[in-house]
C-alpha cells in the first residue's frame, strides 16, 4: 500500500466517523420524540390545554402554566431585549479597547457560565425580598432576564462585529452622525444575528425551570395571571410535579405537556429562522 | 415595517390582557381573599387535591400551592411570606426559633399519615418478612461494601448479590427511613442506588431480581403489580405488610409517618382561612385516600379540629421529638391542656 492509498482509506475513515457522529445525535433525539410521542400524543385535546390542574391525572390541564410561562417570557423580551442590545452596542461601538473593557468583557462572558440556580438565589434576594416584588410574575422575569442578558450581549456584538467597515464610512463620508449610523445602517443589516440571539435567549428562559423555584414559583395555581405582579407557575415545574407522582396518568400528562412545550420551542426557532433569511435577504453588500 | 412592529406589539398586549378573562365563572361562596401554601412535596397532592375541592365551595378565595421541600417552606413560614406550610416532619427547633424571630405563630395540624414500603423484585421467592434489626445491618453506614449478599442478612437467604435502591439524600423520605431503621436521621450506607425521584426506585426494583428498596408507599399500591411488598417485624412482634389499614390503626411502625400543615396564628384569624381549614379536615380523609396518603382516624381529625378552633400555638411534638411510633391521639390531648 502506497501512501495516497493510506490516505484515501483515513479520508473515507472519517468521513464514516463524522456521519456516524451525526446520526448519534439525530438518533437521540429521535428516541426522545418517540418516547415522547407514543406516550402522550394521545392524551393532547384542547381540554388538555384548557383545563386548570387536577388531582386526577384525566381532568388535569396546562392552562395556567401555560399562559404563565407566556407572560414569564413576554416580560423577560420585553425587559432583556432593550438592555442587551444597548450594551452590545455600546461595547462594540462606543466602549474604548482597554483594560476596562477586557475586564467587562470577561465578566460577560463568565456570567453566561454561572448556573442558573445562582441567579434564582440572586433574584429571590434582589428583587424577590429586597424589592419587595415577592414571587410575582416580575420577579421571575427580571431573574430570567438577568439570566439571558449575557447570551444577548454577546450575539449582538457578533452580529454588529459581521458588518463590513466601508459600509460605515459610506455613512460617515455622507455626513451622518454616529448615532445615524448605528440606528440606519449598522443595527438594520446586524438585524438577523440579533434576532437569533434573542430567539436562542427565549428558547433558554422556556426551559429554566431551577431560578424559578428558587424565587418561589407555584405548582398549584388555579387561575391565569392578569398583571405582572400575580404568582403564577410555568409548563416545567409542572412537568416536574407531574412525573415524580405516583399514578401512571400524570406520567402520560407530562409526556404531553413535554410535547406542547417542544411544539413551542420549534415554533420559535421557526419564527426565527424565517425571519433572519427575511433580514438576511435584504442586506446585502 | 415600523407599522407592522408597533403592530405586532399591540396585538400582544392585547393577546395578554385577554388572558386573565377567563375568571369570569359564576362566583359560589361568599368568602374572597389569598391564601397561600407552601412546603413538602410528599403532602402537596393532598393540599392540591383540597384545594381544587375547596375551589368548588368558594371560588372566590385564590388558593395557591407550592412545593420548596418542609425545611425551604418554614423558611418562607417564618418570615411569614406564606399562610400554611405543608410539612412531612414536625418543625425543629431551629425552625421554631427563626418563626420567633420573624413574630410567627403557628398551629401544628396532623392531617394524614404516610407510610413507607420496603419491596423487593416479584421474582424474588426467599423473603417472607424482614426485621428493623436485619434492615438495620443493611443500612447502617457500617454496611458500606461490607454487607453485599442476601445470606449476609439472614443466614437462611440464598449466596446472592443484594442490589440496595432508596431516597435521596435530599428528600424526607430519606430522613425518616435512615432515623426509623438506622437510629440517626441521614445516617446511612452510601453504596446505594439513590434517587429523589420514586417512580426511578420503581423502575430500578422491578427490573432486578436481587433488589430490595423502600420508597412511599403510594408508589407501591400504584405498581403492585410489578412490586413484592415486604412485611416489617419490629420488636420480635411478627412481620405486618404496611396497608391504608395497619398505617392508619399504629400497627405497621415504625415505618409510617403523620404529615402536618402549619398555620400562621395570625392568617388563622381571617374567615376565609378558617373556612378552609376546617374544609382541609373534613375532606382530608376521603381525598387522601384518593391520592395514595393514608387518612388519620376520625377522632383524630375531631381533635385536630379542635386544637385550631382553640388556637393551640407551638408543637405538640417537643423540640426535635420524632414521630417514629408516635400516638397522635396521645400526643394531641397532651398538646391541648
Amino acid at each position: 500500500m502506497n501512501n495516497s492509498q493510506v490516505n484515501r482509506i483515513k479520508d473515507t475513515a472519517f468521513k464514516f466517523f463524522a456521519i456516524a457522529c451525526t446520526f448519534f445525535g439525530l438518533l437521540v433525539l429521535a428516541v426522545l420524540l418517540y418516547d415522547i410521542l407514543s406516550k402522550g400524543l394521545t392524551r393532547i385535546d384542547l381540554d388538555f390545554i384548557t383545563n386548570l390542574p387536577s388531582r386526577r391525572a384525566a381532568s388535569a390541564g396546562i392552562y395556567t402554566a401555560l399562559l404563565g410561562m407566556i407572560w414569564i417570557l413576554v416580560l423577560t423580551v420585553i425587559i432583556a431585549f432593550p438592555i442587551g442590545i444597548a450594551a452590545g452596542i455600546y461595547l462594540e461601538e462606543y466602549g474604548k479597547r482597554n483594560r476596562f473593557a477586557n475586564f467587562i468583557e470577561i465578566n460577560i462572558a463568565n456570567l453566561a457560565g454561572v448556573p442558573s440556580i445562582i441567579y434564582g438565589i440572586l433574584g429571590l434576594e434582589l428583587f424577590g425580598r429586597i424589592l419587595g416584588l415577592g414571587n410575582s410574575i416580575l420577579t421571575g422575569s427580571l431573574t430570567l432576564s438577568l439570566l439571558v442578558l449575557p447570551l444577548i450581549i454577546v450575539s449582538t456584538r457578533e452580529a454588529i462585529k459581521a458588518v463590513p467597515k466601508s459600509i460605515r464610512e459610506a455613512a460617515y463620508g455622507l455626513g451622518a452622525t454616529k448615532w445615524q449610523t448605528i440606528y440606519s445602517i449598522v443595527l438594520p443589516s446586524s438585524f438577523g444575528g440579533i434576532l437569533t440571539g434573542l430567539i436562542l435567549a427565549i428558547s433558554r428562559a422556556v426551559g429554566e425551570t431551577a431560578p424559578l423555584i428558587v424565587i418561589g414559583a407555584l405548582v398549584y395555581v388555579p387561575f391565569a395571571p392578569t398583571n405582572p405582579m400575580d404568582e403564577f407557575t410555568v409548563l416545567t415545574i409542572q412537568i416536574f410535579n407531574w412525573v415524580t407522582r405516583p399514578q401512571a396518568g400524570f406520567v402520560t400528562n407530562a409526556a404531553a405537556a413535554i410535547i406542547i412545550l417542544l411544539l413551542f420551542t420549534f415554533m420559535m426557532n421557526g419564527i426565527a429562522v424565517i425571519l433572519r433569511n427575511r433580514y438576511n435577504k435584504k442586506t446585502r453588500f | 415595517m415600523k407599522i407592522t412592529k408597533a403592530t405586532l406589539f399591540i396585538v400582544l398586549i392585547a393577546f395578554l390582557a385577554s388572558c386573565g378573562g377567563g375568571s369570569s365563572k359564576k362566583a359560589s361562596g361568599t368568602l374572597s381573599g389569598e391564601i397561600k401554601i407552601d412546603g413538602s412535596s410528599t403532602v402537596y397532592p393532598l393540599s392540591e387535591a383540597v384545594s381544587e375541592e375547596y375551589r368548588n365551595e368558594e371560588s372566590g378565595v385564590r388558593v395557591t400551592v407550592g412545593e420548596s421541600g418542609t425545611g425551604g417552606g418554614f423558611k418562607k413560614f417564618s418570615r411569614g411570606e406564606i399562610d400554611i406550610n405543608d410539612a412531612s416532619r414536625p418543625i425543629t427547633s431551629e425552625e421554631i426559633e427563626l418563626c420567633k424571630q420573624g413574630g410567627v405563630e403557628f398551629i401544628e395540624l396532623p392531617v394524614a399519615y404516610d407510610g413507607l414500603a420496603v419491596v423487593v423484585s416479584k421474582e424474588n421467592d426467599f423473603v417472607d418478612f424482614l426485621t428493623i434489626a436485619e434492615l438495620k445491618k443493611l443500612w447502617e453506614p457500617e454496611a458500606q461494601g461490607k454487607i453485599k449478599n442476601w445470606n449476609q442478612v439472614r443466614a437462611s437467604f440464598p449466596d446472592q448479590p443484594i442490589n440496595l435502591y432508596g431516597a435521596g439524600t435530599a428528600s424526607g423520605t430519606y430522613d425518616y427511613f435512615t432515623e426509623a431503621v438506622v437510629g440517626k436521621a441521614k445516617s446511612s450506607r452510601g453504596d446505594y442506588n439513590a434517587s429523589e425521584d420514586d417512580n426511578v426506585l420503581v423502575k430500578g426494583v422491578s427490573s432486578d431480581k436481587n433488589a430490595l428498596g423502600y420508597f412511599g408507599l403510594a408508589y407501591y399500591e400504584n405498581n403492585s403489580d410489578k412490586l413484592k411488598l415486604v412485611p416489617i417485624s419490629a420488636n420480635g412482634k411478627p412481620g405486618i405488610l404496611p396497608s391504608q389499614e395497619t398505617v392508619s390503626n399504629g400497627t405497621y411502625t415504625p415505618l409510617s409517618r403523620p404529615e402536618f400543615i402549619y398555620v400562621n396564628a395570625k392568617s388563622a384569624d381571617r374567615p376565609e382561612v378558617k373556612s378552609f381549614i376546617t374544609f382541609y379536615l373534613e375532606n382530608a380523609a376521603s381525598l387522601a385516600q384518593e391520592i395514595g396518603s393514608v387518612p388519620l382516624k376520625p377522632e383524630v381529625y375531631k381533635l385536630v379540629q379542635a386544637r385550631f378552633d382553640k388556637k393551640v400555638t407551638g408543637s405538640a411534638f417537643g423540640v426535635g421529638r420524632s414521630t417514629i411510633g408516635v400516638n397522635l391521639t396521645e400526643a394531641l390531648s397532651s398538646g391541648t391542656k
